[in-house]
């Protein structure tokens, strides 16, 4: 499975994950905290010049990553035009792009490994008072392995529908389909305890 | 515990295949995903524990960087994005929707499920309201206002999975743990 990981090699990958995350939830306190258009635009230069340090590819990736918020940047803009609070809205709009663009800067120069670690790091209380994390790590584990599975059965259903109708699947295959999920997990559940169990 | 396990994974994973499955289309131009309907099929088919888990399941490796949300999204931005109280509800949206199956049985499982699901619904949508109030800066009833259009797509989804849920029951009984005998 691919993750959302950058393959473009930056010097933020060497860093230490639990870090980048700490470091992430205090910048974004810090943002949502911040009343001030300046300070929210200073922030999103900082935010655009960690994008652009790396290289114009990864600078590049990430800002097509964000192009997802366009529809609510619109909303913020037609509000607060009609309201007439435009330095209102450009502090709102500024906020959230830098809140989400550097959240994925941290998803983007984290390998899924290391996140992994991080996980591993923050139940290791929980192995301490005698719970077991195993069963976590395992499905970790399933989730990566069966959801492209899955998905390659759910685009087989559709094909195999689209042979036979003219019209279009609609909601009709999610039944085959989660029952093909319950089916592949009474199998693993069967594999997993002829190996030993957990 | 191995099949709890292998069902609470395999429905986060058809959490994460129903958002790359072609989506349903109202008929005024809404697009809407079948990932909402994964996520209260998970609370209506494996009860509240086991539902919540597997989405919460689903969202870590979401966190983690994996691009599992309708649209390829993923990674910690969706938590701080306008959305993202949609994101946060949908573990306890289950776990409702979950609740409210395992406690009404005198009632067909597409009634209990459906309505269940709605429940769970109305849950989701008081996170993602909040979620979006706070991000975009807005009232309470101003954020309400622009989730609106989504509203139908969900009462659909309702009773879809109402139908789904108990067309699951007859095909496999066993598996539908929040109908399940306590000692099974």
């Amino acid at each position: 499975m691919i993750s959302l990981t950058s393959p473009v090699e930056t010097w933020a990958h060497g860093w230490r994950a639990g870090a980048k995350l700490g470091a992430l939830c205090l910048a974004t306190m810090g943002l949502f905290v911040l009343n001030s258009v300046p300070g929210q635009g200073a922030a999103f230069a900082v935010m655009l010049a960690l994008y652009a340090a790396p290289g114009a590819v990864f600078f590049r990736s990430g800002i097509v990553r964000l192009r997802i918020l366009w529809p609510f940047l619109l909303v913020i803009l037609l509000w607060h035009l009609v309201t007439a609070t435009p330095a209102e809205g450009a502090e709102i709009a500024l906020r959230l792009v830098t809140a989400v663009g550097l959240a994925n800067l941290v998803t983007m120069t984290t390998r899924l490994s290391d996140m992994i670690g991080v996980v591993r790091w923050l139940a290791a209380p929980l192995r301490r008072i005698g719970i077991q994390t195993r069963a976590l790590e395992l499905g970790i584990a399933l989730v990566i392995r069966f959801t492209p599975m899955l998905a390659a059965k759910g685009a087989a259903l559709s094909r195999a529908w689209r042979a036979r109708s003219p019209r279009r699947p609609g909601w009709r295959i999610v039944l085959p389909f989660t029952l093909i999920a319950i089916d592949d997990a009474e199998h693993v559940a069967e594999a997993l305890k002829a190996r030993g169990g957990i | 515990m191995e099949r709890n396990i292998a069902l609470i994974a395999l429905f986060a994973a058809l959490i994460a295949a129903l958002g790359i499955i072609p989506a349903v289309m109202l008929p005024f131009g809404v697009p809407i995903t079948a990932q909402s309907l994964g996520v209260m099929l998970c609370g209506t088919v494996l009860g509240a524990k086991r539902g919540a888990l597997a989405v919460l399941l689903f969202l870590l490796l979401v966190c983690l960087g994996l691009p599992l949300l309708s649209g390829g999204k993923g990674g910690l931005g969706v938590l701080v994005g306008p959305t993202g109280g949609f994101v946060i509800g949908f573990p306890v949206a289950a776990f409702v929707a979950g609740f409210v199956t395992e406690r009404w049985r005198n009632a067909p499982l597409a009634l209990s499920a459906g309505v269940a699901a709605a429940v769970g619904g109305v849950v989701l949508y008081a996170f993602g309201i909040v979620g979006m109030a706070i991000v975009l800066d807005k009232t309470l009833a101003q954020a309400a206002l622009l989730v609106t259009a989504f509203i139908p797509g969900d009462a659909i989804k309702a009773v879809i999975a109402g139908l789904v849920t108990s067309a699951l029951y007859r095909a496999r009984p066993r598996a539908v743990l929040s109908r399940a005998r306590p000692a099974a």
